[in-house]
């Protein structure tokens, strides 16, 4: 009985040694590019194309962080970025969220049309909606704005908002509006006192969809902006890449200056990112 | 407090008829309990007065005011939900308080209200908790709570026990009990359980497919049932039935059933009319099968049945009989010493016996 006992200690210290191993070779893969542009970004000019592998490379600097803040408009461009992107999660996200409530709580012509329509869209490549979208866009007036950048974003992470949120508004049990309908409140009374707080994790995973969605974005924003003052981050750095010289030293230091505030979002939302928020409202 | 009237209630979901012209009226004070199995319509007709369903034909009227198109939460009634419906982002006191400060009460009041409500059920100590941090009964108590606290004109119960295990059941339909002693309040409940039914109703209304098939009191219904459905659905072991015929021989009736024949007193068909001949059903609880001592004092004629199982309740036993072709429940004191196989005498209590045409299913006498 112990052998057994101790083989199977073993084995589980096998396993969980292999599971680890795996975790870390996973993790190494991620986050080595990162260090390397981290490396790139610390070099002095004349190193950029170097063979060497230390992340802190001999005589590192934060020169092109410097140069690229005050010969450029970096800042303007990661101005222009969070403008654009905060108000097209922030659309993005209200509209999803009234728009799947629909969805999942009432009964109407269309609904089940409407819904596949909008996953239909998600199965269309980007590409072949620059062309539209530009048209749109120009028709309105749009073109070089924030307002046709924030529609554009807004509107093309919508259907899969809505899926998330329809989801998720599934499986909060309708006794619980209906509990407050009776306590006094009205259909929208209780989707603003009820199910918007229980949704947070949904509508967290939304925003952050919706954010590093409009954040990371490059081809509309190359189609509809077109003054270097309105770019955004993405066609800013584009600008360092000329045709005998790329600034990789700036290059990497505004491709790392553009990860904080994505990761600021990421860490502050995962406090919303709790599961099982309704545990305990209903018999389960 | 008040009084609710269904006046011709019909429901519909597309072509799916649900309630089919529901007449009833509740009384100012009175605790009415709706049972039926499931599928009835009884929680449908709860959600109608409450507000959460649309009324397809009729009307209903609280304290004579007509409410079909009015919003659930203008219509003065509290509700307790099946599955407790608590807020869950909520605490015990703030679950309790929802309806209270979204009328804008005041915070002396709102805060009396609740622990007044919280002494009624023993939530003191639970008040700051989160549902999730509760049991399925104190979890049921918040609701009833979040009920109180509103003073509505009627409470409405929809099945609030069933998904509590059967000793906190027992427990909690006291306190139903208890607390409706207390508020002395209009309560309607809905539930499957016919043991709730008997032990907390004033009145009970038993459903079947859309329509009210008796309403009386627990005894009325149990000793009188209206016809084959209320008789079969109400009491445990369920009435034992038996098809036959009457017929009159030397002025008397007698009924042919199987191998079974017995003489039938003239009280028990009431002076039924027509009753050569007639088809129908011998209805008779198992409690009203006397077999062993009990039938040695009461029976003039006695039948015979083979005994098939004993199954011991505690203090009662239930005996499956085997009566030629006829299979009967009888439910004696434990314990009733005879093993399976043994020829067991049995007789009926007249008294206590129904007939039903078999054709209308209806009562008769």
């Amino acid at each position: 009985m112990n052998k057994e006992a101790a083989v199977y200690r073993r084995k589980k210290i096998v396993k969980y040694l292999l599971i680890h191993l795996a975790i870390i070779a996973f993790v190494v893969v991620c986050v080595y590019p990162l260090l390397r542009i981290l490396s790139v970004s610390m070099r002095p000019g004349d190193k950029l194309i170097s063979t060497d592998l230390s992340l802190i490379p001999a005589g590192a600097a934060f020169d092109a962080y410097v140069r690229l803040l005050k010969e450029t408009l970096f800042l303007r461009w990661l101005w222009n970025s969070l403008l654009i992107t905060v108000a097209t999660s922030f659309i993005g996200v209200s509209l999803a969220s009234t728009a799947a409530y629909a969805f999942s709580r009432f009964r109407f012509a269309g609904k089940k049309g409407g819904l596949i329509l909008l996953l239909s869209t998600q199965m269309i490549p980007a590409g072949m909606l620059i062309l539209p979208l530009f048209l749109m866009i120009m028709k309105l007036g749009l073109m070089n704005t924030y307002l046709g950048m924030i529609i554009a974003y807004s509107v093309s992470s919508l259907p899969f908002s809505i899926w998330i949120l329809k989801g998720y508004y599934d499986t909060i049990p309708r006794s619980l509006e209906e509990a407050a309908l009776v306590d006094g409140t009205s259909q929208v009374g209780a989707f603003w006192r009820i199910i918007l707080p229980l949704s947070t994790p949904a509508l967290s995973i939304a925003f952050l969809f919706n954010f590093t969605t409009a954040w990371n974005e490059y081809l509309v924003a190359r189609v509809v902006l077109f003054s270097s003052k309105q770019y955004t981050w993405t066609l800013g750095l584009f600008e360092l890449q000329g045709q005998y010289i790329t600034q990789w030293g700036m290059f990497a230091a505004g491709s790392m200056l553009v990860t904080i505030p994505v990761l600021i979002v990421f860490l502050y939302s995962s406090k919303w990112l709790i599961s099982g928020l309704t545990l305990g409202s209903v018999k389960g | 407090m008040a009084c609710v009237q269904f006046k011709n209630i019909v429901k519909k979901f597309k072509e799916n008829l649900v309630l089919d012209g529901i007449n009833l009226e509740i009384k100012d004070h009175e605790f009415v309990v709706i049972v039926g199995p499931s599928g009835c319509g009884k929680t449908t007709l709860l959600r109608m007065l409450a507000g959460l369903e649309e009324v397809t034909d009729g009307e209903i009227r609280i304290d004579n005011l007509l409410v079909n198109e009015l919003h659930p939460s203008k219509r003065q009634i509290a509700m307790v939900f099946q599955d407790y419906a608590l807020y869950p982002h909520m605490t015990v006191a703030e679950n309790m308080s929802f309806s209270l400060r979204l009328k804008k009460v005041g915070r002396a009041e709102i805060s009396a209200r609740v622990k007044e409500a919280a002494q009624t059920l023993q939530l003191e100590k639970f008040l700051l908790r989160m549902p999730r941090q509760l049991s399925g009964g104190q979890r049921q108590r918040v609701a009833i709570g979040r009920a109180i606290v509103r003073k509505p004109k009627v409470f409405l119960f929809d099945e609030p026990l069933s998904n509590l295990d059967a000793k906190l059941r027992e427990g909690m339909r006291v306190e139903i009990a208890k607390l409706y002693q207390r508020l002395n309040s209009t309560i309607i409940y809905v539930t499957h359980d016919q043991v709730e039914a008997m032990t907390l109703a004033g009145r009970i209304v038993v459903m079947n497919r859309g329509v009210i098939q008796q309403v009386g009191s627990p005894i009325e219904v149990y000793r009188k049932p209206e016809n084959l459905f209320v008789a079969g659905f109400i009491g445990s072991p369920t009435m034992n039935f038996i098809a036959g015929r009457l017929s009159m021989s030397g002025g008397k009736a007698v009924f042919k059933g199987g191998d079974i024949s017995i003489n039938v007193p003239g009280f028990v068909l009431g002076g039924a009319e027509a009753i050569d001949g007639r088809e129908v059903v011998l209805g008779i609880r198992p409690d009203d099968v006397l077999v062993g001592a009990r039938s040695a004092e009461h029976c003039s004629e006695k039948l015979q049945a083979t005994l098939e199982v004993c199954e011991l309740l505690g203090h009662r036993e239930n005996l499956y009989l085997q009566a030629g072709q006829t299979r009967l429940v009888a439910t004696v004191e434990a314990f009733f010493n005879q093993s399976p196989g043994s020829a067991v005498p049995f007789c009926f209590n007249y008294a206590n016996m129904h007939f039903f045409d078999k054709l209308t299913e209806k009562r008769i006498g």
